[in-house]
């Protein structure tokens, strides 16, 4: 699937992946670190809230806590009567406003005339000051906490916090300070000496911790009961244990127990009532082993972090957009032309190369390869354009010189044997040009009954020129042969005429003779051909010597010799162009003047037409492939002598 | 299985509802041995849904508290029906009040003592030269008969209504109802496994408790009355056990009328535990039949201790309804 997908598609998803990612990492870290330093800010701030809330409330009680002591130390150490305890109660009373009663209880009476309870108490109620006396016995003071946890205890205490009169709207709390005697040598338990206060201020330091909207302080007493909150339900009616019991939070629990045990902590908590998350943190309030919590509302104090990170995400995804966006553009710029092209290389692959193709509108990769693109499709259709005219031109050509090739044959005779009616003599001769037409040629022709003419000859150069020369040539050479004349002079004639206007300096080798048909006699001329073998019964080919001459057409004034040679009856001349002795092989050998001897004394004694065949076969296998380079020309005259002579 | 034998029971119950409601009501009062709480969850139940008007009974639940002892309520005219302690009513029946038990409610004892593993009790004989603090009266007997039946020499001493001196170690041993303390003090924030606890009832000491009281006079007067305030206080019971919720509400209702403090979680633990207390037996109809061998057991040990000096006869002392006495 991947691999089918275009540029376009691999290019936006995997940058944006990346990017997406290293975006989510720098994201992530941004966030936990910052979470980290807020973090660490807070638990330094709700330290120092929390402590500087808790000292206020120790230095409060511990105030508290010194008039029962001092009262106690005097009960211990001094002497009083009955009315003197009554006047420093009421005198404690008056004077310290925070303290709201007092009670010095005895656990016998030190006074005679009482029963044995004895439990003078003092107390504020409505602005006036009352006073009462306790009783002892069941259901009295004996058993009630604050007399009976000191002096089981044997040191002061801090009640548990209590609205007064049982059912009243005033909160109070209790320290009792037991007091004892040494009688001969023994401490005794004397009593228990309390002072009450009004737990409002108390209420009111709590209450006022504010952190935020949300954030709030919670004051648990010893047994974890609530003593603030701000769900006023829950004041006194609940402890936090019970609390996390009706909400299942084993968590609360822990922590309340943290906290009853006097311990410090900060920790996160997520309130199972209202779902918020907050941060707690506990210390204890020694003198009286209650404990203050304050709870930072995580939501509230991340707001800010939150509200960045939120920036930062938009930011991001809109980067990402952005760089989508400009990858889209990018990959658009380059893939358009792609798909363009592409279509164009299907339409050009059809043949159609008049598609249109866009113009490149930049000068990126893109542009560039569309301009060659653009510039190969214009090469294209001009080359194709010229192919085709130079093809058409080319066919012309061709058709031409098959018409001249056919013309240039005609002029050869071609009909073997010429003179079937003639016994004592038998020609056989072949062309085959190296192209379409050739500058190679043979002749023969009777002047009169007994004297038969042949040429055979070879024009400079190839092609057309040259087989125009060479149909020059041969008319004059069959113009200018008549009986009387020798073929030396004949030769010298065709010369002059040939060198008159030939402004191409062309020229021709030609060996030109005639044969006596009664007497096998030949007369012959040379110019600048190959001499022809002689191939006589019983003997090895041999050249006919002679002058080789000078070329004919070349030189001005040029005179050829006439030479001699009899043919015997069975003899054979065996005429030949260089096409045959220079035809090459792929080794670039020549076939070669020896090879060519080899093989006619080999064939001697067949008839010309085998002769030529054999000869012919020879060279084509010598070059097998090799494309032939010259035109080739070969011409038997075979000699049998006069059957009735 | 207990639920089948609850329905069982609840639809034995509805039986004569349609027959009763055609009478004209008969006035009644009832006093529970406490001010409200789901100790009491059935009667109130009863009364909010209307289970006593079915038996034609027109029910005031008067308010109980430490200043009002059930009995003498009882034996002073001031209430027709009372709840109070099996041995308690042995304890009055004995001195020569005719009251009667009618139903037996708690059948199982849910007083305990208990101890903070800190203080190296795990055995009863390690309380031995403890401190333990008891309540007074009555919760003092199977106490001191476990110290007894344990040969413990302890220091006792007096116990009031808070846990606070057990919880600041003032004691080594406290006295604890099941379905009160003990909860309190896990909610003061000491885990169940830091604590030791003793059932009475596990120590051959189960004293039934709640039960419900009247003259013998009274009911002579008219049976009818009696057996109907104890059908419609067992279907009102029934009906809390199996709707906690609903019964909770209704509690917790009664106590804010009698502006107590009211907490759901120390009543929801409350009545739960009421369930284990009441209902022992999945056999329908056993249901607030005082068994004749823990009458005995416990008026055997109130006999030892010196609280009763005759033990009264049990078909004199326990009168329970059965359809004969409604005709």
């Amino acid at each position: 699937m991947w691999k089918n997908r275009g540029i376009a598609f691999k290019l936006i998803l995997s940058t944006s992946v990346s990017s997406g990612l290293i975006f989510l990492l720098v994201f992530a870290l941004n966030y936990f670190s910052s979470l980290k330093i807020v973090v660490t800010d807070i638990q330094t701030n709700a330290q120092s809230l929390a402590l500087s809330k808790a000292n206020m409330i120790e230095t409060i009680l511990s105030s508290t806590q010194k008039i029962p002591e001092t009262l106690a130390c005097f009960l211990e150490n001094g002497s009083y009567d009955r009315e003197q305890i009554l006047r420093i109660l009421r005198e404690i009373v008056e004077k310290n406003p925070e303290i709201c009663g007092s009670t010095i209880a005895f656990e016998t009476s030190p006074f005679e005339g009482k029963s044995s309870a004895f439990a003078p108490s003092f107390y504020k109620a409505n602005g006036k000051m009352l006073f009462s006396e306790l009783s002892g016995d069941s259901g009295g003071y004996f058993t009630s906490d604050w007399y009976q946890i000191p002096k089981e205890l044997s040191r002061p205490q801090w009640s548990e916090p209590y609205y007064a009169g049982g059912g009243g709207n005033m909160l109070l709390a209790t320290y009792s300070v037991p007091f004892y005697r040494v009688v001969r040598g023994e401490t005794q338990f004397m009593g228990v000496i309390t002072a009450s206060i009004s737990l409002e201020w108390l209420q009111n330091i709590v209450a006022s911790i504010k952190v935020l909207q949300t954030g709030y302080g919670v004051l648990i007493s010893k047994n974890g009961t609530l003593v603030t909150h701000p769900l006023k339900e829950l004041i006194m009616n609940e402890t936090i244990f019970g609390l996390a019991e009706e909400r299942g939070d084993t968590k609360l629990r822990e922590i309340g127990r943290k906290m009853i045990r006097g311990e410090s902590g900060f920790v996160p908590f997520q309130s199972m009532g209202t779902e918020e998350h907050y941060w707690v943190y506990y210390t204890p309030i020694p003198s009286s082993g209650w404990a203050l919590a304050i709870l930072f509302p995580r939501n509230e104090l991340v707001v800010d972090i939150n509200r960045l990170t939120w920036v930062v995400a938009i930011l991001g995804i809109l980067g990402l957009s952005l760089l989508s966006i400009g990858l889209t553009v990018i990959a658009r710029s380059i893939t358009k032309p792609l798909t363009t092209m592409a279509m164009a290389t299907q339409e050009i692959a059809r043949g159609n190369l008049d598609v249109e193709l866009p113009l490149p509108r930049s000068g990126d990769e893109a542009g560039v390869l569309l301009s060659a693109f653009r510039s190969m499709k214009d090469s294209l259709k001009d080359y194709i354009q010229r192919l085709t005219e130079t093809t058409a031109s080319k066919e012309r050509i061709e058709s031409e010189l098959m018409i001249a090739h056919d013309i240039q044959m005609s002029l050869l005779p071609k009909t073997f044997p010429p003179f079937p009616d003639r016994e004592e003599f038998d020609i056989h001769a072949m062309i085959h040009p190296a192209r379409e037409v050739g500058g190679d040629f043979y002749d023969f022709f009777l002047i009169d009954h007994d004297h038969l003419c042949f040429a055979i000859g070879d024009v400079s150069g190839k092609g057309v020129p040259a087989s125009l020369f060479m149909a020059m040539t041969k008319t004059l050479i069959k113009a200018t042969s008549s009986g009387g004349i020798a073929p030396g002079e004949i030769l010298t004639r065709v010369n002059r005429d040939l060198i008159q206007g030939n402004d191409a300096c062309m020229f021709a080798t030609i060996f030109f003779g005639v044969l006596n048909t009664n007497t096998g006699k030949i007369f012959y001329a040379n110019g600048g051909h190959n001499y022809p073998f002689i191939l006589r019964r019983g003997n090895e080919a041999t050249w006919l010597e002679g002058n080789r001459g000078i070329v004919v057409g070349g030189v001005e004034n040029a005179t050829y010799e006439t030479g001699q040679a009899v043919l015997e009856s069975g003899d054979s001349i065996f005429l030949y162009t260089d096409g045959v002795t220079e035809a090459m092989n792929e080794r670039e050998e020549l076939f070669s003047d020896d090879r060519l001897r080899t093989r006619l004394t080999l064939l001697q004694g067949h008839a010309p037409k085998e002769l030529i065949s054999g000869v012919a076969e020879e060279v084509a296998e010598f070059s097998q492939n090799m494309p032939q380079a010259d035109d080739i020309a070969m011409m038997v005259i075979r000699f049998s002598g006069k059957r009735n002579g | 299985m207990r639920r089948t034998g609850l329905s069982i029971l609840l639809c034995m119950l509805f039986v004569p509802v349609v027959v009763a409601a055609e009478k004209p009501l008969k006035k009644a009062s009832f006093l529970p041995q406490w001010s409200p709480q789901a100790q009491f969850a059935g009667y109130y139940v009863a009364y909010k849904k209307g289970f006593y008007k079915d038996h034609g009974i027109d029910l005031t639940i008067l308010q109980g508290g430490p200043d009002r002892p059930p009995l003498l309520f009882l034996t002073e005219g001031k209430t027709d029906f009372a709840s109070s302690w099996l041995s308690t009513g042995l304890r009055w029946r004995s001195s020569g009040h005719k009251v009667i038990n009618i139903c037996q409610i708690v059948q199982r004892s849910a007083l305990m003592l208990i101890a903070k593993k800190s203080h190296l009790i795990t055995t009863p004989r390690d309380m031995d030269g403890k401190k333990v603090s008891l309540w007074g009266d009555e919760f003092q007997i199977q106490p001191r008969a476990f110290f007894r039946k344990y040969d413990l020499n302890v220091e006792t001493i007096p116990q009031a209504f808070s846990v606070n001196l057990f919880l600041r170690d003032g004691v080594d041993v406290a006295s604890a109802t099941w379905y009160n303390e003990y909860h309190t003090i896990i909610n003061s924030g000491v885990d169940p496994d830091e604590l030791r606890t003793f059932f009475f009832h596990e120590h051959g000491l189960n004293f039934p408790e709640d039960g419900i009281y009247t003259l013998e006079e009274t009911f002579k007067r008219d049976p009818s009355l009696s057996c109907a305030f104890v059908k419609a206080s067992i279907e009102g019971w029934v009906y809390a056990f199996s709707h906690p919720d609903e019964a909770l509400d209704i509690v917790l209702r009664f106590i804010e009328q009698a502006k107590i403090p009211a907490n759901r979680t120390h009543q929801k633990w409350m009545l739960n535990r009421m369930k284990d207390l009441v209902v022992i037996s999945d056999s329908p109809g056993s249901m607030g039949r005082l068994q004749q061998t823990d009458y005995q057991n416990v008026s055997h040990v109130l006999n030892e201790s010196g609280v009763i000096e005759t033990m009264p006869e049990f078909k004199s002392f326990f009168v329970w309804c059965d359809k004969d006495v409604e005709k």
